[in-house]
């Protein structure tokens, strides 16, 4: 019976998450334009902060109501003049790490960032042993040959036509 | 009636998957021709039963039969008939039948092509490939039926979610199972081989064509995926590294891998653990894709309905089928391949430079799998929650694909085994004083130079090039005379790679100019009102109502000229459905070969007494030539598939050491 | 044999991997944890709801226990968690402050008359500032705020009974202490 209450809680949630949306909360207030050197950088702020109610867009193209207010709060920091940094620790403090897409730097995400680096350096280790492993079993795996055989791999390689390749 | 009949086919299915699963199997270990001889027999009636069951699917929904809670949940009366069928796919439970549907079509296939293939291997393989099916209707019987039946049934349907109402439906999740589901088949050639014992470059002479196959069909489902996002969500992106869209990116990396990879040792007969390793992952990471779109363990827009109990199970066929495939490759690769001595080759030679090529593909695949799980390891940690979202993964991906795609320029024209430095420098000599300065200059033409469209265009550039005096040279090189008689002298396969590469090079174009050069504006407009973009002038003519099956629209007209004269109506719409009370945005776009004029229309403005309306416009240079480009790659898989070689029959030849097996029906002029 | 070992190598990370997605399995990958627990509320002063030329601050409640609650007239859940909260006034505890978010003051009070007012009082946050100063990123969400305005506790989604016994009301009683 709790599994089912679990899900319908669940479901609940998903279910507010919607309706969020489709009722009509009180618009967002309406900003004079701004520069658009102030829109164009805005605008690159806000692709990479997430929407906190549609989860899987960012700040910039959600059409949600919350979206619409952090839109607001960030121009009003912006024109208070902090900086794209400053602006991001103001959503931080207050959202988590869960706003930024672009992940900080720090212990909790150093295998996040560095990851990828080290396993190419890894792979890059790995290729270059496999060369020399490569090479060195394939010396040792030439047989001595007898003069005579080797005077008939001579004319083979001459003369006759091997297999084609 | 029929959903009963239906039900019953797929829990015959399931019999028939069992018996598939085990007879052969132990028909081919006994050496009991008897038994390994019913494994095609069973792999086709499988396919009957499971083609008959998701026929019985269909005609519910194309009768609109709202007693079976699939049809109820997805579909309407006043749903066009060609999306009623497409509703079919449309759920949880009916995606899971088209799973099984392609999956038993493969089977059915393999059943088919495989005459010269020793009937032990096909054994092995078809039953590798029932036990993926049993597991898939076992899923299906026990958590997802979709003939559930609804009691009392509705009177009418909820309606297939409006989003789904398009083109893309129809096409885009067919595809895209093809490819996912194609790369059972290079997974049961390689448990079939880790089984039999013998890992050789026959092997892998079998498998390639079945991997190309899956992998052009993944890149076509790919391909419309983003396509589709493009044009129907509304804000310009073609792709989002959502996690769902990884799932799809991810086998399809492993997959260009193990293409490569597969041509080595089916050339020199080496890297054979890593190519069998390979084909093993591509298919777990098919299956991983599956268990994460229908957990709910990650966030997506694509996520289905999410139930516990699913999770569960489909996790559990994944350490049964992943576990246990791997913990066969830990057991039988090492004995496996090290009779021989190992094959040497120079540092410049192809094998050399295919296998950086695969590192740098495989650290990609772990770097994409890293980024889309990262959330969850975080949380699962008890460390907190965070998003790891397209700035990560463009900072990482692109860096780690730029030097394949300058290897893209050379390894088709190293020789294999011993190419030497100063003889491949004078073969790429000329392709790279043609393409550096012109990709330096262009971005100049075009308006705005910066490092990154500098560096796209050259790669694009250089690929071009390379392929081109390759091409060149082989044609020079050929003796017969005449363009007929010079072409007919190479094999499909070898046009193939080349058509396959260039269809990278046109989508790193695209990617490039539309990175480089897009424009976005968000504007308020009145009926009348104009605004400039770039080099056009956008004019909002009019709004008005358009009546529709199973929605009503608002529709906008827009114009649009450039240099005063008009070359493009838009009409951007929003459609209300009535079943489900859903509000879609439909863009507007006008697409041509050098870009696309992109207008949508957001919400009319509250309090404006002109009827003003919130209207994105977006100008995106050569985005078409992204999907131009997926298109070129899976021509090139096309291509690579029908070469003759794989149709030939081979003799039966008592079978010799491997040494002999490399030289076997090799193409002349080898590619 | 040495070299053998490696061959399990996959194994392991796929096992290291089944861990975590069975781990997964039972988290929400939509919840959003707060980073303000523990944490100083953050002040406000804002118009009463039912009575707009008067305002209310934060810093009143300075040595009291008390819950804020963010909630809104076009929320449906709000009305799900609604009776639990009344029932939890009804018990006298502790005072509980709503936060009307993004609503029109008419429609809220008119809703608080037909479900009922378990506040204390509310204030009406219609630009949203304040909930984002909060964190807030749905309704309903409950604060529980300790006797030196830091917020010990924060809970999205609609209370049940179940979440106010087990979850709510020890916090409740051990800051009460």
């Amino acid at each position: 019976m709790s599994a089912y209450k679990a899900m319908a809680a669940r479901l609940l949630l998903l279910a507010w998450f919607g309706m969020v949306n489709a009722f009509a909360q009180t618009p967002t207030p309406a900003m004079p334009p701004a520069s658009p050197e102030m829109e164009a950088r805005l605008k690159l702020l806000e692709t990479e902060l997430r929407c906190l109610v549609c989860q899987n867009q960012t700040l910039a193209d959600s059409p949600a109501g919350l979206a619409g207010d952090l839109r607001r709060e960030i121009r009003l920091l912006a024109d208070a003049g902090k900086s794209n940094d400053e602006i991001k620790e103001h959503l931080r403090a207050r959202y988590g790490d869960y706003v930024l897409y672009r992940p900080v730097v720090n212990a909790k995400t150093s295998l996040l960032w560095f990851g990828p680096f080290i396993l190419l350096l890894g792979g890059a280790i790995m290729v270059w042993m496999m060369a020399r492993q490569r090479r060195a079993a394939s010396l040792a795996a030439t047989p001595a040959i007898s003069a005579d055989e080797a005077a008939r791999a001579q004319a083979l390689l001459e003369g006759n036509d091997g297999p084609p390749h | 009636m029929i959903p009963e009949l239906g039900h019953f086919a797929l829990i015959l299915a399931l019999c028939l998957a069992l018996t598939l699963g085990i007879v052969p199997m132990v028909g081919a270990a006994r050496g009991n021709a008897r038994m390994t001889g019913t494994a095609r027999a069973l792999a086709q009636g499988q396919f009957l039963f499971i083609a008959f069951a998701f026929g019985c699917l269909v005609a519910s929904f194309l009768g609109n039969d709202f007693s079976v809670m699939n049809v109820a949940s997805n579909s309407n009366t006043k749903l066009p008939a060609y999306y009623r069928v497409t509703a079919s796919w449309g759920s949880h439970e009916g995606s899971i039948l088209l799973w099984l549907l392609m999956l038993s079509g493969w089977t059915f296939a393999v059943s088919i092509f495989s005459r010269n293939l020793p009937d032990a291997v096909v054994a092995r393989v078809l039953a590798v490939m029932g036990w993926i099916s049993v597991g898939f209707l076992l899923f299906l019987l026990l958590t997802s039926n979709p003939f559930a039946r609804l009691v009392p049934a509705a009177l009418e349907g909820r309606d297939l979610n409006p989003l789904l109402q398009d083109p893309g439906m129809i096409y885009h999740p067919p595809m895209l199972y093809m490819g996912y589901v194609g790369f059972s088949v290079a997974f049961a050639f390689a448990v079939a081989a880790l089984i039999g014992g013998k890992l050789d470059a026959t092997w892998a002479r079998w498998s390639r064509p079945w991997t190309t196959a899956a992998w052009m069909f993944l890149t076509v489902g790919i391909c419309l995926g983003s396509a589709w996002a493009y044009y129907t969500l509304g804000w310009g992106g073609w792709w989002f590294w959502d996690p769902v869209e990884n799932a799809s990116f991810m086998p399809w990396l492993a997959g260009t891998a193990l293409i490569h990879s597969l041509a080595v040792t089916e050339k020199r007969g080496i890297f054979k653990s890593w190519t069998v390793l390979l084909a093993m992952v591509a298919f777990s990471l098919s299956l991983l894709g599956t268990f994460l779109v229908r957990s709910g363990v990650l966030t997506s827009v694509h996520a289905f309905a999410t139930d516990p109990k699913r999770g569960v199970f489909i996790l559990t066929f994944l350490a049964l089928v992943i576990g246990g495939s791997l913990l066969l490759y830990a057991w039988r690769a090492p004995t496996l391949g090290l009779a021989r001595a190992p094959r040497a080759f120079t540092p410049m030679a192809r094998e050399s430079l295919l296998l950086i090529n695969n590192v740098l593909l495989v650290v990609a695949l772990l770097a994409v799998i890293l980024g889309t799980l990262y959330p969850l390891f975080v949380d699962a940690l008890g460390a907190g929650k965070i998003s790891v979202g397209p700035p990560y993964f463009d900072s990482v991906f692109y860096p780690l694909m730029a030097p394949a795609l300058v290897l893209m320029g050379i390894g088709p024209i190293a020789r294999w085994r011993g190419e030497t430095w100063p003889e491949l420098a004078a073969k790429l000599m000329w392709p790279l004083l043609i393409s550096l300065p012109v990709a330096v200059a262009l971005p100049f033409l075009l308006g705005r130079w910066t490092p990154l469209v500098c560096l796209g265009l050259w790669l694009a550039l250089w690929i071009f090039a390379t392929s081109a005096f390759a091409v060149a040279r082989r044609f020079r090189a050929t003796a017969a005379t005449g363009w007929m008689a010079k072409i007919a002298a190479n094999s499909p396969s070898y046009y193939a790679m080349h058509i396959a590469h260039i269809g990278i090079a046109v989508f790193v174009i695209g990617v490039t100019m539309v990175k480089g050069f897009e424009s976005e504006r968000d504007v308020r407009l009145a009926p009348g009102e104009s605004v400039n973009e770039g080099a056009y002038a956008f004019r909002f003519v009019s709004i008005g109502e358009r009546p529709g099956p199973n929605y009503k629209a608002v529709q906008g007209r827009f114009e649009v000229s450039r240099n005063g004269t008009v070359i493009e109506t838009l009409t951007p719409e929003k459609r209300n459905y009535f079943a489900s009370g859903q509000t879609m945005t439909n863009a507007a776009i006008a697409s041509g070969l050098t870009g696309d004029l992109y207008v949508s229309l957001g919400e009319p403005i509250e309090g404006a007494t002109d009827g003003a309306w919130g209207v994105r416009i977006y100008v995106k240079p050569f985005v078409d030539w992204i999907w131009a480009g997926c298109l070129l790659m899976a021509l090139g898989g096309l291509l690579a598939v029908c070469d003759r070689r794989y149709r030939l029959k081979t003799e039966r030849k008592p079978k010799a050491a491997d040494i002999t097996s490399g030289a076997q029906g090799v193409p002349a002029a080898g590619d | 044999m040495a070299r053998a070992w490696r061959y399990f190598l996959p194994l392991a990370i796929f096992f290291g991997l089944l861990a975590f997605l069975w781990k997964g399995l039972s988290l929400d990958p939509r919840a959003i944890p707060s980073p303000m627990i523990n944490l100083p509320a953050p002040a406000f002063t804002l118009p009463q709801l039912h009575a707009p030329e008067k305002t209310f601050s934060a810093a009143e409640m300075k040595g009291k226990v008390w819950i804020l609650n963010v909630w809104g007239s076009w929320c449906v859940s709000c009305r799900y968690e609604h009776p639990s909260l009344n029932r939890l006034a009804k018990q006298q505890l502790l005072p509980i402050i709503g936060l009307n978010w993004k609503d029109v003051p008419a429609d809220a009070q008119g809703w608080l008359a037909k479900f009922g007012n378990p506040y204390t009082l509310s204030v009406s946050d219609a630009e949203g500032r304040v909930a984002i100063d909060y964190g807030v990123y749905g309704a309903p969400e409950t604060f529980i705020i300790d006797k030196n305005g830091v917020i010990r506790m924060k809970h999205t989604g609609p209370i049940d009974e179940k979440i106010l016994e087990e979850k709510l009301l020890p916090v409740i009683r051990e800051l009460q202490k």
